[in-house]
């Protein structure tokens, strides 16, 4: 079958729409998991520190640290995963720091994002982009 | 409950009063993340430990929600403040409804 230069670029244009309309779903899953833990209020970025490896040979388990100081309870998200809920760390009375370490699942090349919400009520964000090699997915 | 879950945590045997230590726990667990399939293609369903608390004495240390984007066997680590002799607990919770526990105790010295 030969394909003219118009259809051509027909099929190419819908392949980018196709290709590009998950993102904003995604985009506001991760939104709306944001809004539920801050109740809405607004976010500053900084004053939280997320370590992850700038690239992951495997996405079945990449180490994360995440810190900030004098926080309550953090929130980390994987912006491309299929769900995107990593965890909550809720720190208590007797935590020595507001720091924990763990290893996570990457679906694929994506943003990791830690949302702090500080003892004083208010909350600051930061996210790290993580280049992932093999997704840890399955399938 | 899963097969052959086993948790192991690492806590300094001893430590003056006030000291902050770090705590190292893994657990053997698949954490069946939901997402993947069998042979047949059939979805196997979501099975994931999805709490795990730590607590000294009665008082929490860290509490962590876990969904299933933490990975197999899943491993933790985080500081705690050890103000007097006493024992850590650690409690994780399966999808299922079991409980996995264990305990370790801290003299001062």
């Amino acid at each position: 079958m030969e394909l003219t230069r118009r259809e051509t670029l027909a099929v190419g244009g819908a392949a980018l729409l196709v290709a590009g309309l998950p993102m904003p779903a995604m985009a506001s899953a991760v939104d709306d998991q944001i809004n539920a833990f801050t109740g809405g209020a607004d976010v500053a970025e900084g004053g939280i520190d997320l370590i992850a490896p700038e690239i992951a040979e495997n996405g079945n388990t990449v180490p994360i640290e995440v810190s900030a100081d004098g926080a309550a309870s953090i929130l980390v998200l994987a912006a491309g995963n299929p769900t995107p809920g990593v965890g909550t760390f809720n720190f208590g009375p007797m935590a020595g720091e507001s720091r924990a370490k763990t290893r996570i699942r990457l679906a694929g090349t994506q943003d990791v994002v830690a949302v702090a919400k500080m003892a004083d009520g208010s909350f600051a964000r930061t996210s790290k982009n993580v280049k992932v090699t093999i997704g840890g997915c399955g399938g | 409950m899963a097969s052959g879950v086993r948790p192991r945590v690492k806590v300094p045997k001893s430590a003056s009063a006030g000291d902050v230590i770090t705590i190292k726990c893994l657990i053997s667990h698949p954490m069946e993340s939901g997402q993947r399939k069998d042979s047949d293609g059939n979805v196997i369903p979501q099975s994931i430990i999805n709490n795990f608390t730590c607590s000294f004495n009665g008082e929490t240390v860290v509490n962590i929600e876990m969904k299933a984007a933490i990975s197999t066997n899943p491993y933790f680590e985080f500081d705690a403040m050890v103000p007097e002799a006493g024992e850590f607990e650690f409690v994780w919770d399966d999808d299922d409804g079991s409980t996995y526990t264990d305990t370790k105790a801290i003299s001062i010295g």
